[in-house]
């Protein structure tokens, strides 16, 4: 990556002797979204203090545009960033008032904070609040107030902590949708923590995987799902599966999905015309012979010539080239009964419950 | 029960009467100890901030000594000082024994504690990730501390409060670092504990009622302003 602008190089925290992070390079470009997933206790969120300076390393700096950020240009490297935890922690004080904390903070004249409050809580929905009292507010409309509070600052850098997680699933899925247009429509660098991959897939132009303290795989979200670079990655991933396709309709609660000229359909709603990913696990995909007519509700059929096939003790990972790559998981004995081989043509099938839809 | 009677009758009288012996012991008293509690606040805030937010090993012990302190006996408090303040004392030359300085001396020492110790706990009962957070915002350490304050402003309203009421009712230390001097160093409680000696009810009535009325008037101000927010 040419230019960075944040840079990661051998970080490595330690608690009571042992090493809970480590981390030996993770750069994040201008106006690139990255997600860094893992399971709870991986430390993302220990990843993401020692990010925004609020946690010393052992180990390792921390490059701001190829500058490392010293110990006395701490205070400096904060007033370049803003973080979003999971709780909102406002202050007891009205929605406006919060919004400006962190410009007063940083001195912004008395007439630019107006400015900039007023924009953004109106790109947040939440101008109707402005006079409220913070304590007063739902769940949503505080995290709302928190993502405006640091947007506001237009930071270099945006650092946001799995900020929906404590969330219902239909105010998560509106906030993210809102936060996913907010970062395309400023071109905010931001690095975006979850342990939910379908988060990750929303937002990250590009993964980062944390297992148990270690930086396990970077790459964009298909080159990690498909191409997991080991079992642990392949486990907590869990979906291999990941086209990107684009909805040519709905037809009966199913909608219609444009793969690269293959035809798809899924339970979901999705308005025609979007992009969107179409994921499915290889235990949802089942192999027939090529010639051979499904015997099966599954909807979806394609045709397509294997092009790996990778043991996994009594089962068998089988990579099928359909124009795109499909992860399928047999048994060893089903393999053995079709004749599995790379070169075969076989049909993949799945039923449109199986494929999960994410809006790309 | 008439002599309970006479006293109260008495007493209105003083009261409404506004006598200047009486008007003169309660001024003295709140100045003494609205003196007392802003000294023990400008010792009270810093350290009380230092030992919530703070991270160093000995933070543990300075706490309990902070909460131990909360509870000194005003009458030790009194000997304490009066061991200094004594003519023969290191601090003798400064003449202030018997003088209104003195009682401030002693009240600021009784107070202190209890405006460090519920400094401190009003700061810690905020959410610890609030730090983190204003710091993520781009805030010094210094704009930190001042906006934890302002968060925890009724807490540490009720601290100053509370710093006032542990000294205003005070009187073992104000009458031995005092002297119940009359015109110079006697406060309304000691001047309670003499004409009530001298079996001058309704004057000690009087006092009291006053005393208790400066009490409730403060705490009336405190619930008011925590119930307007």
């Amino acid at each position: 990556m040419t230019n960075p602008l944040l840079e990661v190089k051998d970080l490595v925290i330690r608690r009571g002797g042992a090493k809970i992070l480590a981390v030996p390079y993770l750069a994040v470009g201008e106006g690139e979204v990255l997600a860094v997933i893992g399971p709870n206790g991986a430390g993302k969120s220990i990843l993401l203090l020692a990010m925004a300076r609020l946690l010393k390393p052992d180990e390792g700096q921390i490059l701001l545009r190829g500058q490392a950020v010293t110990r006395g240009g701490d205070l400096d490297y904060r007033r370049h960033i803003a973080l979003v935890l999971q709780e909102p922690l406002l202050l007891n004080d009205s929605v406006f008032n919060n919004l400006a904390v962190g410009l007063r903070l940083h001195g912004l004249p008395r007439d630019e904070v107006e400015r900039r409050v007023k924009t953004w809580l109106e790109r947040l929905g939440i101008s109707h609040l402005a006079r409220r009292q913070a304590r007063t507010l739902s769940g949503g409309e505080a995290q709302r107030t928190s993502l405006g509070r640091a947007f506001a600052l237009r930071p270099d850098l945006l650092l946001l902590d799995e900020p929906f997680s404590a969330l219902d699933t239909p105010t998560r899925q509106a906030l993210l949708e809102d936060l996913q247009k907010l970062l395309a429509e400023t071109h905010q660098t931001a690095v975006f923590i979850t342990h939910d991959l379908d988060e990750a897939l929303m937002l990250g132009q590009r993964v980062a995987v944390l297992l148990a303290g270690d930086l396990r795989q970077v790459g964009e979200p298909g080159e990690v799902f498909t191409a997991p670079s080991d079992s642990e990655v392949a486990a907590f991933v869990g979906v291999e599966t990941i086209l990107a396709g684009r909805v040519t309709g709905e037809v009966d609660g199913l909608v219609q999905v444009s793969l690269n000229g293959r035809r798809a359909e899924a339970v979901g709603h999705a308005p025609a015309g979007r992009a969107v990913y179409l994921c499915l696990r290889p235990e949802d995909i089942t192999l027939w012979p090529a010639g051979e007519v499904p015997v099966s509700s599954a909807r979806n059929r394609l045709q397509g010539r294997i092009t790996r096939l990778t043991p996994q003790g009594a089962l068998v990972r089988v990579t099928v080239d359909c124009g795109f790559p499909v992860v399928a998981l047999v048994t060893r004995s089903s393999a053995r009964e079709m004749d599995l081989q790379p070169g075969k043509e076989v049909t993949a099938s799945f039923k449109a419950s199986a494929a999960h839809l994410i809006l790309r | 029960m008439d002599i309970i009677w006479q006293g109260l009758l008495k007493a209105i009288q003083l009261l409404f009467s506004g006598d200047p012996e009486v008007m003169q012991i309660t001024l003295l008293s709140l100045e003494v100890s609205g003196t007392a509690t802003l000294l023990s606040l400008l010792i009270g805030l810093p350290v009380g901030s230092l030992l919530a937010l703070g991270k160093f090993r000995s933070r543990g012990f300075w706490l309990s000594l902070v909460n131990t302190g909360m509870a000194l006996p005003p009458v030790v408090v009194g000997l304490a000082v009066s061991l200094f303040l004594w003519r023969s004392g290191p601090l003798g030359d400064l003449q202030l024994m018997y003088t209104p300085s003195a009682i401030i001396i002693a009240q600021t020492i009784i107070a202190a504690p209890v405006v460090t110790g519920l400094t401190s706990a009003a700061l810690q009962q905020l959410n610890p990730r609030l730090r983190l957070q204003l710091l993520g915002l781009g805030a010094s350490r210094w704009q930190m501390v001042l906006l934890l304050w302002k968060e925890a402003r009724l807490p540490l309203l009720a601290a100053l409060m509370a710093g006032f009421g542990s000294v205003i009712s005070e009187v073992g230390a104000s009458m031995m670092v005092g002297g119940n001097l009359r015109g110079q160093t006697r406060v309304l409680t000691t001047a309670i504990v003499l004409e009530t000696g001298m079996g001058e009810f309704a004057t000690a009535i009087a006092l009291s009622v006053l005393l208790l009325a400066l009490a409730f008037l403060v705490n009336l101000a405190l619930t008011w302003i925590q119930q307007r927010e």
